[in-house]
């Protein structure tokens, strides 16, 4: 019973450590968007408990961890969230591949407004290395959502 | 589950609220820099997220230690030992040069050189975001770092200290889009800033002119000027000289000593005009007092 309200957090702590672990430079740019699977997991099964305010929350403790200014990964998070969160009965019927089509567009757009908000701060320059993890993510949806769908039915997490 | 009659703001007003958040949140800490106290606590707040990241590179590099064989390690000691000596014999001609420096600063009257403290870190995360360079080590607040520090490695500067937490800090390295440092030639003491590209291995020299006494492979060491880094440790050294007249300048890159790429163990440096001292372990005092 304990246990069982924690698995929320629990697993998108798994995602925050996943997302931060150090790994050879030619493996890290392929490194799956973690935090932003598992947040789409939980936003699309119970809309209810994670949605709009878990993901800001999130993002300022990615910011963190990343060290961009406060407030840039919130706002990619947030607007993510929040399509998946608004559409989730329509999202829920599609098939996983559908899903993951989708998974990878809003991927996209994740990698894209981080991006943007970080242009406007200095200049940096837009390199294609940086959609290179929407690929991973798309591949790595399937096998998380049935994880997380096994975790949430053993646990009955309403 | 209930969500006909769910609590609370709809989901459009909390998306608005969230964002316009972020963007205050955005603004306060990239134009006044709003955050640089709360950043502390929230850096030490996290701090156990990078611990049980960094876990599986420390578990796999001590494993790696423990299984070294016994031939490895008789290689690498003689080639410490080799080096030791080779580096002990440098000390030697360098005392005495040091010796010789302050005698002609005291002649000449001009400031002698104040000595430096040292104390060396290790590396403990990577960050992964593509737009910013920044690695994070595990000295902090409690062992007296600060905010704007000189971080090196066994070959040259590496970066400055970004942002203390207790126990970690962040560095910002040289070659990241927003950092510059004030270098001259080593050669003919020029003076260049270098902007970092966002690459590892490249610096931009900007604002130089075609008339520079500049060439392929001088060696840059830092000037001492804007009262960041000291002086005189290398820094970069020039790789490529674009002379086209129809630009303002010469386009001039260089790549940096340290290896940004493969960085391990770290020096930070206490100036004598440092605002806080460093606060040593009792195996690192040790390590000082080493003649």
């Amino acid at each position: 019973m304990k246990l069982r309200s924690y698995i929320i957090a629990l697993s998108i702590i798994v995602a925050l450590v996943l997302q931060i672990v150090p790994m050879p430079l030619t493996v890290d740019k392929f490194r799956p968007d973690w935090v932003l699977l598992v947040l789409s997991y939980w936003a699309l099964a119970l809309p209810n408990r994670v949605n709009v305010g878990v993901a800001f929350f999130i993002g300022i403790v990615l910011d963190v961890l990343m060290g961009t200014s406060l407030g840039v990964h919130s706002f990619a998070l947030c607007v993510n969230v929040f399509v998946l969160a608004a559409n989730y009965q329509r999202l829920r019927n599609y098939s996983i591949w559908q899903q993951s089509v989708i998974i990878g567009t809003l991927s996209a757009l994740y990698h894209l407004l981080v991006f943007w908000l970080q242009h406007l701060q200095t200049d940096v320059n837009f390199l294609f290395n940086y959609l290179w993890p929407v690929l991973p993510s798309m591949l790595m949806w399937p096998w998380v959502f049935a994880l997380l769908r096994k975790v949430r039915r053993q646990f009955r997490i309403t | 589950m209930n969500t006909m009659f769910t609590r609370g703001p709809s989901i459009v007003s909390r998306l608005a609220l969230a964002l316009f958040l972020s963007v205050v949140l955005i603004f306060v800490d990239h134009k006044y820099d709003g955050f640089a106290s709360i950043k502390v606590y929230l850096n030490s707040l996290v701090s156990p997220l990078q611990y049980v990241a960094s876990l599986p590179g420390q578990i796999l590099s001590s494993s790696a230690e423990r299984f070294t064989s016994h031939q490895k390690l008789l290689e690498d000691n003689r080639l410490l030992t080799l080096q030791a000596v080779i580096m002990s014999e440098k000390l030697q001609r360098f005392e005495l040069l040091q010796q010789e420096n302050t005698r002609l600063r005291l002649l000449l009257g001009s400031p002698i050189s104040a000595p430096t403290e040292k104390m060396v870190t290790e590396l403990m995360a990577v960050d992964n975001n593509p737009f910013s360079l920044q690695i994070v080590i595990d000295k902090g607040a409690i062992h007296g770092v600060y905010e704007g520090q000189t971080v090196l490695d066994d070959k040259g500067i590496v970066g400055q200290i970004m942002e203390v937490g207790t126990t970690n800090s962040r560095v910002l390295l040289l070659a990241d889009i927003s950092h510059a440092i004030p270098l001259r030639i080593a050669r003919n003491n020029v003076r260049l800033i270098a902007n970092g590209s966002g690459e590892l291995d490249e610096l931009l020299l900007e604002h130089v002119a075609h008339s520079a006494d500049i060439q392929v492979g001088d060696m840059l060491v830092s000037s001492g000027l804007g009262d960041v880094f000291p002086e005189g440790y290398p820094t970069a050294i020039i790789t490529s000289i674009v002379l086209d007249e129809s630009r303002p300048f010469a386009q001039v890159t260089a790549t940096p000593i340290a290896q940004l790429d493969r960085l391990r163990y770290l020096l930070l440096l206490w100036p004598e005009d440092a605002p806080t001292r460093p606060i040593f372990q009792d195996y690192e005092r040790a390590l000082e007092t080493v003649p």
